[in-house]
């Protein structure tokens, strides 16, 4: 078997992304045995999230008969956890096209081994994102109201709503993002095909549509590729810009805002990209995928959650500052209500796990340190999840006139299924891992040396 | 060329003898359309070898993204022209509002058209079983196949050997969707 890279010495190969990947056939048999046999850790994460699918369906089960009023929501708080899970899992999955698409196009040297995972986390996190609307609905059978078609008088849906815009986007979005992610997948699943035997490579053989790695294939797939990228890259910065919008369109204190596309961009990467390393840290664990997701591609993920989460802290400072700096008297009360009102404890956590935590990414000891990245990441996730609570319950809580200012109290049904979305989350991606090869096997092998034959000589001469 | 075809599968190890096998094989005078190359990964040099153009894939991803754009602002404006209703105050057709409309459209339908193009020009799904194909192709090997008249394939027999395959193997049919 060829060696890649043999000419080389070894400071040269300490050079390379990944100095201790020896030969592109290395890289299929490392990935590939990932498919084989589930270890104990596998199986132990895979039982938890199986309970969370079942809190999370008992959940809703009991909310669909019961009704919506077991939620906490009521006027005027009429946006509250769902929404808030919602925005959440939306933004997990910016990251992942950021990743896959944009990173590709800038041609980032690092983005080869983990996109995979982080494209599958986009997929099942638009899956996750797209039943929130739906539970919020209360009424679930009335959801294909949502769909554009006209209704029975011949009346269509209002396209000037910002509610509308996001059946849109996120229905685009997770076309698209699923198109993307299995069409990355088609020569890996060919690679895993022509390894696997029995039934598995029956199943194989059709996802992989009888790729063979033609000329042909890789000419036009090289290019369908470059442009899905390019169509992904606009789509997923309007995504969440209309989320945001779903907010500033309306005149509610607290989300009228300009800054609102940019903010809700910068942080569904900053969570995105923490979430991707709360994945890939225990997917390198459990697979021992050290030598493919190094501390290299780690601290370039981190260095990326510093950026977004600067911008992130722009983004409060401008909110707050404009707040005070407009003299409107209500915009001025809801902020101040947000630091020291009612919910002062979920501004503080949004404030401490976005805005403080993340500066201990500047030192190098902490961006090469996998387990502090870890916790990191969770902090983030943490954080994130209070950002969107509090723009969205603060803000309802606390209107125009002060005799409709309420509270909001989360239920024990919404905070199940909250917690259970994890579970359908997780579920997806366990399984995930174990029938597509969760690092891109033929992408790896752009950023490997080429064997070649010449170098061989020239490294025995 | 006349007469029955046979085909010839080498599997390379290196991707320099790859590149050798294909450009002495053009050199003799085997026709661009009788070679067909398999690699694990794209390969510049090998498309060089082969001597690619554009890939007709952009004209899908245009076309596509310039119907959505016009299914979108078609879909929006129309409906609202169907039943004028004012609502917010805002103008019956609303062109701001509907941009957005417009350009998640654009980006959906030049996606999946994109997609359309890609399997269009790479005859995919090919479900036909592999008949031509050294498993090693998905992993670290790279591959020529030629089909030529039965007169012409003891050159390229040789021509490919020359360069030291790791493995060859004939096609008694010379069938394979070159």
């Amino acid at each position: 078997m060829a060696t890649n890279g043999d000419g080389m010495k070894d400071k040269e190969r300490g050079a390379l992304p990944h100095p201790d990947v020896e030969s592109f056939g290395q890289v299929n048999r490392d990935i590939l045995k990932i498919l084989s046999r589930p270890g104990k850790g596998w199986w132990a994460l895979f039982s938890v999230a199986v309970l969370g699918v079942g809190l999370f369906f008992t959940s809703w089960i009991y909310q669909i008969v019961t009704g919506i009023g077991v939620s906490g929501l009521m006027s005027p708080v009429g946006w509250g956890v769902y929404i808030t899970t919602f925005v959440f899992w939306v933004g997990i999955a910016h990251s992942g096209t950021l990743i896959s698409a944009i990173l590709f196009l800038f041609r980032a040297p690092w983005r080869q081994s983990i996109y995979r995972a982080a494209e599958a986390m986009t997929v099942f996190a638009v899956m996750t994102a797209g039943l929130f609307p739906l539970i919020h609905l209360g009424r679930v059978w009335h959801g294909y109201w949502l769909i554009p078609y006209p209704n029975s008088r011949f009346l269509w849906p209002n396209f000037r709503s910002p509610l509308l815009w996001d059946v849109f986007a996120v229905t685009t979005y997770f076309t698209v993002s699923a198109v993307f992610f299995y069409l990355g997948t088609i020569p890996d699943v060919a690679a895993a095909r022509d390894q696997a035997k029995g039934l598995r490579k029956k199943l194989y053989q059709v996802v992989a549509l009888g790729w063979r790695g033609t000329d042909r294939e890789w000419h036009h797939f090289g290019k369908a590729y470059v442009f899905l990228a390019a169509f992904a890259t606009p789509l997923v910065l309007s995504v969440h810009s209309v989320v945001s919008w779903d907010f500033a369109m309306s005149i509610v204190p607290g989300w009228h805002a300009t800054i609102f596309a940019p903010y809700f961009v910068a942080g569904a990467i900053f969570s995105g990209v923490a979430m991707v390393i709360t994945l890939t840290v225990p997917l390198r664990k459990i697979f021992k995928l050290e030598a493919y997701l190094t501390v290299k591609h780690f601290d370039a993920m981190a260095k990326l959650i510093l950026l977004t989460s600067l911008i992130v802290l722009y983004a409060y400072l401008t909110e707050f500052f404009m707040a005070w700096y407009s003299g409107e008297e209500v915009e001025r009360s809801v902020f101040w209500n947000r630091l020291f009102g009612d919910y002062w404890w979920a501004t503080w956590t949004m404030l401490v796990c976005n805005g403080l935590v993340p500066v201990m990414l500047w030192f190098k000891r902490v961006r090469h340190s996998i387990p502090a990245l870890f916790v990191i990441s969770l902090f983030i996730n943490i954080g994130m999840w209070f950002e969107r609570f509090v723009i969205i319950v603060t803000s309802l809580s606390h209107e125009y006139e002060p005799f409709a200012w309420g509270l909001y109290r989360p239920s024990m049904v919404e905070m199940g299924i909250m917690v259970g979305s994890f579970g359908w989350f997780f579920f997806w991606f366990l399984i995930f891992t174990r029938i597509l090869p969760p690092v891109a096997i033929a992408e790896l092998k752009e950023v490997l040396p080429p064997p070649l034959r010449g170098a061989r000589k020239e490294g025995a001469a | 060329m006349s007469g029955p075809k046979q085909g010839i599968l080498a599997s390379f190890d290196y991707l320099d003898s790859t590149v050798e096998a294909i450009e002495a094989l053009r050199k003799a005078g085997f026709k661009r359309r009788s070679i067909q190359a398999y690699a694990p990964v794209p390969e510049h040099d090998l498309e060089h070898a082969l001597g690619y153009g554009q890939s007709s894939v952009r004209v899908f991803a245009l076309v596509g993204a310039l119907t959505g754009t016009a299914t979108g602002f078609a879909l929006s404006i129309f409906t609202a022209m169907d039943w004028p209703m004012v609502v917010g105050g805002k103008p019956i057709i609303s062109i701001p509002a509907f941009v957005v409309i417009a350009f998640e459209l654009t980006i959906l339908f030049g996606a999946l058209s994109t997609v359309i193009g890609l399997f269009i020009n790479t005859r995919l799904p090919h479900l036909k079983p592999l008949v031509v194909y050294d498993p090693e192709f998905s992993s670290g090997r790279f591959g020529v196949y030629v089909s030529a008249s039965s007169e012409r394939v003891g050159e390229a027999r040789k021509i490919l050997a020359d360069r030291e395959p790791a493995e060859l193997r004939e096609d008694p049919e010379g069938v394979a969707n070159v």
